[in-house]
């Protein structure tokens, strides 16, 4: 019966102690070891047609990886998955699994769905370690292809047109590349060494990758096409524009943007000054607007780089947060407060401009917005001060204007998500195609990098007809 | 990496730099700024460009050592290399095509306006330059300021060179005798900038300061560079460098300039322990 019961969880993945990790950025998640990972792929069922498949934005062949994985052949697991997607480490790691291929797992309309991300993690790390090269290039098509931003998105167009055969040159502004792998997801969630892994192996592909370099600043799109001999370009460059909520005393010093915020530790480990230049100002309590992963990743960030007491604080209820049930769990048992259905209204600063507090309402909930979610509305009377000396606002971001303002015939929505045909991700300038959140606002990682294959492919067939 | 063709010393603690940065150099104008990062471990720090040669690729700046990130650049010389150097960041400089444009520079801030300054005279606007630094010892680029302007006025707070005082004054003097002036192009010290602004405020004359907010990415990403400008929140690095000064939130811009200078100080101090060379830095200026 034990053992019958057995088959419909999960095998738990272990967990670095809470107490142990708020001290670090170590990763908190440990990943599988090769027997709880053989265990849970021995509760595949091996479906036919596996469902998992149509859940997965990048096609990840999972029924097979999964099946190789039984037999004890990892090298071709690895192989498969690699053959449609260029970063598994990461994705077994960030991937909203839950909502995804785990979600069409026949075996979670009875018990657990298979762990596919942790499976997906184990045998990506395995490949890794073992230093596998599953370098498979077609023959040089002899043309050269941009890539703009090297986030989730461009990786993801990158590795999979340099295996087409395509000469392919990302640009990143910052001075190393990964974009919001980097500055944004924290290590304890996704270890930056790792990040560089994967992006090492796309250069294996003959990717190359030049930093520091703007585009729409340093050089144009249409530079690229006239002067430089690209033939068609893909714009993954983010959403790089912070939202701030136009509230009173929101430049007070202590008020910062969730980028700003993880880049200065994330990228720049201001967690380390002074052996690092770049400085970042924690103090003892802060309070993150909003609940999504990023305000996840911000409180969690503040715990361990030195706060005292980390509020999450967020206008409507649990229900609503948009942060992966797993992240929001792993913020519970670090401590985070959270503080529902309130709202800031004003910051207060002392005299040198710092702040010292903030002005919330309470709210409640009515009926649906636009969103589909119940709307919240203040409630008259309610507001009260909290103190705080920092306040992290994780409220969303937008895409960033740089590139899109710089490139004639590239229109873009009001709110500047760059206008595409979805499914090809082509853009209303000849030759250019778009995919990530620089078209959809934030969005998650693997949707970035479906939009990345996506384009891709459509790249492949522009270029062949030219 | 970004290598250093060419050092010059302007005073004790100000130092100019040619810098082999060929991708940053081709779009180059004047009023961009680029931001640099001298080592791995290093901060990236924007600095408003003073020169371009896009030829030959290299971009003029200027640095004036305040704090741990300056006192290194400024220790480099020819041969050695910034680790990152990215630009041309920002709009560039607003450049009239005629009448006459007052261009003040103070302390190391004469640097940027010296390429615009140029640009003007280029566009055929008549320039009056007016610069200024605490002391004759301390004042840069004259000559160079000289060969772009069509009048070239001095003022030295200690009165060790041109008029006894603040370049404001010559400014105010100038406006009070009835000069024809069309715009005022102000950079400097954010104290010199806002005085700027308060003497031509009154005549509703067209002002413009270019602002060295701290900044992270330079590309609107972040947000740490916000300035309030006549009630709206602006970014320095994509929006600026240049606003109108009359619209500007000076006290806020101090404030926030001066964000991490506890930190900037303990580092410094650190930096200068674990360095033989221990030269004052008695520049005076801050910036971010």
């Amino acid at each position: 019966m034990a053992e019958r019961d057995d088959r419909w969880e999960k095998v738990a993945m272990e967990e670095l102690p809470a107490d142990e990790r708020v001290k670090g950025f170590q990763e908190v998640a440990l990943g599988y070891t090769a027997e709880e990972m053989l265990k849970e792929a021995e509760r595949c069922l091996g479906c036919k047609v596996p469902q998992c498949e149509d859940g997965c934005p990048v096609d990840v062949p999972i029924g097979a990886f999964i099946e190789k994985t039984v037999e004890g052949d990892l090298q071709e697991a690895a192989r498969l998955i690699l053959s449609t997607n260029s970063l598994p480490a990461i994705c077994g790691r960030v991937c909203p699994q839950e909502e995804q291929c785990e979600l069409e797992c026949v075996m979670g309309k009875r018990g657990d769905s298979i762990a596919i991300g942790r499976l997906e993690r184990y045998i990506a790390d395995w490949a890794m370690e073992q230093g596998l090269d599953f370098t498979e290039v077609s023959e040089s098509k002899g043309k050269r292809v941009a890539v703009v931003g090297s986030g989730p998105a461009g990786l993801t167009a990158a590795g999979d047109l340099a295996r087409m055969g395509y000469d392919v040159t990302i640009y990143e502004a910052f001075h190393v590349p990964g974009g919001v792998l980097m500055y944004g997801i924290p290590e304890f969630r996704l270890p930056n060494e790792l990040v560089q892994e994967e992006i090492e192996n796309l250069r294996e592909l003959g990717v190359q990758i030049e930093t520091n370099v703007i585009v729409g600043k340093t050089i144009t799109v249409d530079e690229m096409f006239d002067e430089m001999g690209f033939e068609a370009v893909f714009i993954g460059s983010g959403a790089g524009l912070p939202t701030f909520l136009g509230l009173p005393g929101e430049n007070l010093l202590g008020v910062y943007s969730a980028n700003e915020f993880l880049t200065r530790i994330n990228l720049m480990n201001a967690d380390k000054f002074p052996e690092y230049d770049t400085p970042v100002r924690v103090g003892d309590k802060v309070a993150v607007i909003g609940a999504g992963n990023t305000a996840m990743d911000a409180a969690r960030t503040s715990l361990r780089a030195g706060a005292q007491e980390v509020h999450i604080v967020y206008r409507r209820s649990e229900d609503e947060m948009t942060a992966r049930i797993e992240e929001y769990h792993h913020a519970i048992e670090e401590g985070i407060n959270f503080n529902w259905l309130t709202n800031p209204v004003e910051f207060l600063g002392d005299e040198e401009g710092w702040l010292r507090a903030m002005r919330v309402v309470e709210m409640e909930l009515g009926e649906p917005d636009a969103s589909g979610r119940p709307r919240p509305i203040p409630i008259e009377g309610s507001e009260f001060e909290i103190e705080v000396d920092t306040v992290i606002m994780a409220v969303g971001t937008s895409p960033n204007p740089v590139v899109s303002s710089a490139t004639p015939g590239l229109d873009t929505h009001f709110w500047g998500g760059i206008i595409v045909d979805e499914e090809t991700g082509e853009t209303t300038r000849e030759g250019v195609f778009a995919g990530g959140d620089a078209v959809t606002g934030a969005a998650t990682v693997i949707q970035a990098m479906g939009a990345g294959k996506t384009a891709a492919r459509a790249m492949d067939e522009y270029l062949q007809d030219d | 990496m970004y290598p250093i063709v060419k050092k010059r010393d302007l005073t004790s603690v100000t130092k100019l730099f040619e810098v082999e940065a060929p991708m940053a150099a081709r779009r180059a104008e004047a009023g961009h700024f680029v931001i640099v990062r001298v080592d791995e471990k290093g901060e990236r720090i924007p600095l408003t460009i003073a020169d371009f040669d896009r030829d030959a690729g290299t971009i003029t700046i200027v640095v004036q050592e305040v704090g741990k990130t300056s006192a290194m650049v400024n220790r480099m010389e020819p041969g050695d290399a910034f680790a990152d150097f990215v630009g041309p960041l920002g709009e560039p400089a607003p450049i009239r095509q005629d009448g006459h444009v007052v261009c003040l520079g103070g302390g190391f801030g004469i640097a940027p306006v010296y390429p615009v300054a140029r640009e003007l005279q280029d566009n055929g606007v008549r320039v009056t330059s007016i610069i200024g630094a605490r002391s004759a010892d301390l004042l840069i680029l004259p000559e160079e300021m000289q060969s772009v302007s069509d009048e070239l006025l001095i003022a030295t707070d200690d009165g060790s060179l041109g008029h006894h005082g603040f370049v404001t004054e010559v400014l105010r003097e100038m406006i009070d005798d009835s000069a024809e002036i069309d715009e005022v192009i102000s950079i400097g010290p954010l104290p010199m900038m806002r005085a700027t602004a308060e003497v031509t405020r009154p005549h509703g004359l067209k002002t413009w300061v270019s602002l060295d907010s701290i900044m992270v990415d330079g590309t609107g990403m972040c947000g740490a560079c916000r300035v309030t400008v006549g009630e709206e929140t602006q970014f320095c690095c994509v929006d600026g460098p240049f606003f109108d000064a009359h619209l500007v939130d000076f006290d806020e811009a101090a404030k926030r300039g001066d964000m991490y200078v506890e930190k900037e100080q303990l580092a410094y101090e650190r930096f200068k322990e674990n360095t033989d060379d221990s030269r004052c830095s008695c520049g005076g200026e801050t910036s971010g």
